[in-house]
């Protein structure tokens, strides 16, 4: 039944919580083309179109949602693919409401329209059936050259452009330049293809089916992409960018960080993305049908409020964890975390432990994790972030019995590229944090020709941000290879 | 994938074998490292690079038969695939300065220090002491190339079956009490004896290097699953390393942090080891019939 309260979203249908804690399958399972429908009916198409502005890649929210009102969904697809072609992954990864969502005037009354699930069904619903589920290249067997079939403009079609990194922002830019006609080849440190959204976001909120089937799409337009690379040590950075007209470095921010709490050495002990890569990239979770092992006690502690920490928090539900607690030292209201994650994770029996701060976490005799201390906190005054700053209420000290901890409190830009461009002496710029300082508007960095985006530049951001870097960037090359027919 | 070019078993439970992988073979500098999976379902193991050769285009690994990983791999043949070889990761020996240099491998710790012996004791201006620990002369390997690589080699046993009886300790303190002037230690092998060098280089003060064969998953820095602590500072061993000054090493925490997975990698084997037992009475029934 669809309501017709034209304040209210259509709902999207869930798995039911008691299923899904059991299976990795995707939790939201879309839209209806009816309820589609029904809730594109309620956009209200406003001419000034203020969910635009708060999109990063201005997707044109109402053109595509009205085109879904004609019963056009292709014509939606195509709508959005002019500023976005990873559509179906935005939609399901976005954090809508504070970003278009926050910004629609049917907010203001009621709900705002569900614009990311508008997204994700438009996609969805007119995605070209997946050929190969597991697709990987290597050097010893390349993929076919392009077949020149997009290649529609000569000036560009000559043109070769080297990706590190096969991240949201790697593969946004390397589809842009694919659709241009470009030769694009990407580089990959890990053996298989799409970053983050493979080793980071777990399946039940991003099928990797999504992942491959946007890999073989840009294969089919003669992409090549080699997975075992790490560009600076297995070809150097500087043979990269001498070999091709420009560069894309999408490196991620890779190294994930510590509170510097003692104990945090202890076995048991994990950084989210540690846990993650254990489960979502080797899967972990069906040791020893898989290799990797993932220590997963039945009381498992996650510090951190962001949407990784939900991640890891519902991934080690659904891994054998009997009861799962979130650490967090601010309140509910603060967290960074998407409210629908916040909502799935509690509905799935994950604990939420707020205004608490870990001071140490305790082993047994053999060095594996025993339990954690905690320390209770009250907000004060607001902080740099805008937040009101969590201050600690002295002796109220007490423990929790957990065997797993997962540490999500996020990351710093991977080291590795900035010391292989100190080792091979390239004028490669860094800000103090460690990111690589590129122009704000064409996304190049101090060496000519070669970019950069996503968290290598931003610090740990979000996948619509990393994603819209790589197509601006890719929009800069192609705008100086028209200008520069010689270059 | 990676072809298996060529394999040598060293001793009945060290293999070395030859992978055809001309970008890391091209870039690889002694005391690097490489990560390997050798099928889809497989975990990610770092292995030290042994040797490397950019012409043919080979890297040479040599491993010992531990876990299910390196159990299968040493099954793998000349001619199979591994299916991914990502390399070379890590920081190279730096022994820039120095020029009376120990190196000291323990058991399979002799083939990751083989590497730096060779490339070390061609510099003219330095001298190599290599002295190799192993339980018995059983185990002995590599011992004729490290010989032909320049390097004085001194080879000691626990049992005293070859050479001298006792621990590379033993012998590198015989040699700092006969005159040795090192300025560097480099040692290699399990924890413990690395710990043991370092205990003994302290009291001398003489600077050691020694190599961390931490756990890992990807190799690059980005899952810290290989951290360890050094002069109270964390650090990830996959890109800040492997090498670290043997001093500053916290080796009650690194000994236990590798002790981690002991549980997980004994029912690994476990159960590779049944199913290959039970795969093997399929064959038999299928003939019999």
């Amino acid at each position: 039944m669809i309501n017709t309260d034209s304040n209210k979203q259509i709902n999207m249908d869930n798995l039911a919580p008691d299923i899904r804690v059991q299976t990795f399958s995707e939790v939201a399972t879309g839209y209806t083309p009816q309820q589609a429908k029904a809730e594109a009916m309620r956009c209200l198409n406003c001419k000034n179109a203020p969910c635009v502005q708060g999109c990063p890649v201005a997707v044109k929210i109402p053109e595509f949602i009205e085109a879904i009102k004609n019963d056009d969904n292709q014509k939606a697809r195509e709508i959005i693919e002019q500023t976005n072609l990873l559509g179906d992954i935005c939609g399901r990864v976005c954090p809508q409401e504070r970003q278009c969502q926050s910004k629609c005037v049917r907010g203001i009354k009621g709900d705002s329209i569900a614009i990311g699930r508008l997204e994700r069904f438009a996609f969805d619903v007119t995605a070209p059936n997946s050929t190969a589920p597991d697709s990987t290249a290597d050097f010893t067997t390349p993929e076919p050259d392009a077949k020149g079939e997009h290649a529609t403009n000569p000036q560009l079609n000559t043109k070769k452009v080297a990706i590190v990194g096969s991240g949201p922002a790697g593969l946004s830019c390397a589809a842009t330049l694919a659709q241009a006609g470009i030769k694009v080849d990407v580089y990959e440190a890990l053996h298989d293809f799409g970053g983050v959204l493979l080793y980071g976001i777990p399946n039940f909120r991003l099928p990797k089916n999504i992942v491959a089937n946007f890999i073989d799409n840009l294969k089919s337009k003669g992409v090549r992409l080699y997975n075992n690379v790490v560009v600076g040590k297995t070809i150097k950075l500087s043979k990269i960018y001498t070999d091709y007209d420009a560069t894309f470095i999408g490196a991620g921010a890779g190294l994930p960080r510590f509170q510097g709490i003692p104990g945090e050495q202890l076995s048991g002990v994990y950084s989210a993305n540690e846990f993650l890569t254990r489960i979502n990239l080797m899967h972990a979770n069906r040791f020893p049908t898989f290799d990797t092992p993932v220590l997963i006690g039945d009381n498992v502690a996650i510090i951190g409020g962001g949407n990784v920490a939900m991640d890891a928090a519902r991934c080690a539900i659904r891994s054998g964890a009997k009861h799962v607690t979130i650490l967090y030292r601010r309140t509910e209201a603060e967290m960074p975390a998407r409210a629908e994650e916040i909502e799935h994770a509690k509905e799935e029996g994950i604990e939420f432990k707020l205004l608490v701060n870990p001071l140490q976490i305790i082993g047994d005799d053999n060095g594996f994790v025993k339990s954690i201390e905690l320390l209770k906190m009250q907000l004060g005054e607001p902080d740099s972030s805008g937040r009101r700053a969590p201050e600690p209420i002295p002796n109220s000290n007490f423990s929790l019995d957990v065997q797993t901890v997962v540490v999500a409190i996020g990351q710093t830009p991977n080291p590795l590229i900035r010391r292989q461009a100190d080792h091979e002496q390239i004028p490669l710029n860094f800000n103090t944090k460690g990111c690589i300082v590129a122009n704000e508007d064409d996304f190049e960095t101090s060496i000519d020709n070669v970019y950069a985006g996503g968290d290598i530049v931003t610090g740990a951001a979000t996948i619509i941000l990393a994603m819209g870097a790589g197509r601006k960037a890719a929009l800069s090359m192609i705008d100086k290879f028209k200008t520069h027919k010689q270059g | 994938m990676f072809k298996i070019i060529d394999k040598q078993n060293l001793n009945t439970d060290v293999v070395r074998m030859l992978i055809d992988a001309p970008l890391v073979a091209a870039n690889a500098k002694p005391g690097q490292f490489i990560i390997l999976r050798t099928h889809a379902n497989g975990e990610r193991i770092p292995l030290t690079i042994a040797s490397s050769d950019p012409l043919a285009g080979t890297v040479g690994i040599i491993f010992q038969k531990i876990g299910k990983t390196t159990n299968y791999l040493a099954q793998m043949q000349v001619g199979d695939f591994l299916s991914d070889f990502l390399g070379p990761l890590g920081e190279p020996t730096n022994l820039d300065g120095y020029h009376n240099i120990a190196v000291l491998g323990g058991g399979l710790g002799v083939a990751i220090a083989y590497p730096i012996v060779a490339a070390f004791s061609k510099k003219r201006d330095v001298n190599v002491d290599a002295i190799l620990g192993f339980r018995n002369k059983d185990l002995i390997i590599l011992q004729d190339d490290l010989q032909s690589s320049g390097a004085n080699v001194y080879i000691s046993t626990d049992d005293g079956s070859n050479g001298v009886k006792g621990f590379v300790t033993d012998i590198l303190q015989q040699q700092i009490e006969l005159g040795k002037k090192y300025d560097c230690v480099v040692a290699i092998g399990p924890m413990p004896m690395m710990r043991a060098v370092c205990n003994l280089t302290k009291t001398h003060g003489i600077k050691t290097i020694v190599s961390m064969n931490a756990t890992m998953v990807d190799g690059t820095g980005m899952c810290g699953c290989c951290r360890v602590t050094v002069d109270g500072k964390v650090k990830f061993a996959c890109v800040d390393g492997p090498d670290f000054d043997g001093h500053l090493i916290d080796w009650d925490e690194a000994i236990r942090r590798s002790a981690t997975y002991r549980p997980q990698e004994k029912i690994a084997l476990d159960t590779w080891r049944e199913t290959q037992s039970t795969q093997h009475e399929c064959k038999l029934g299928n003939k019999v019939n």
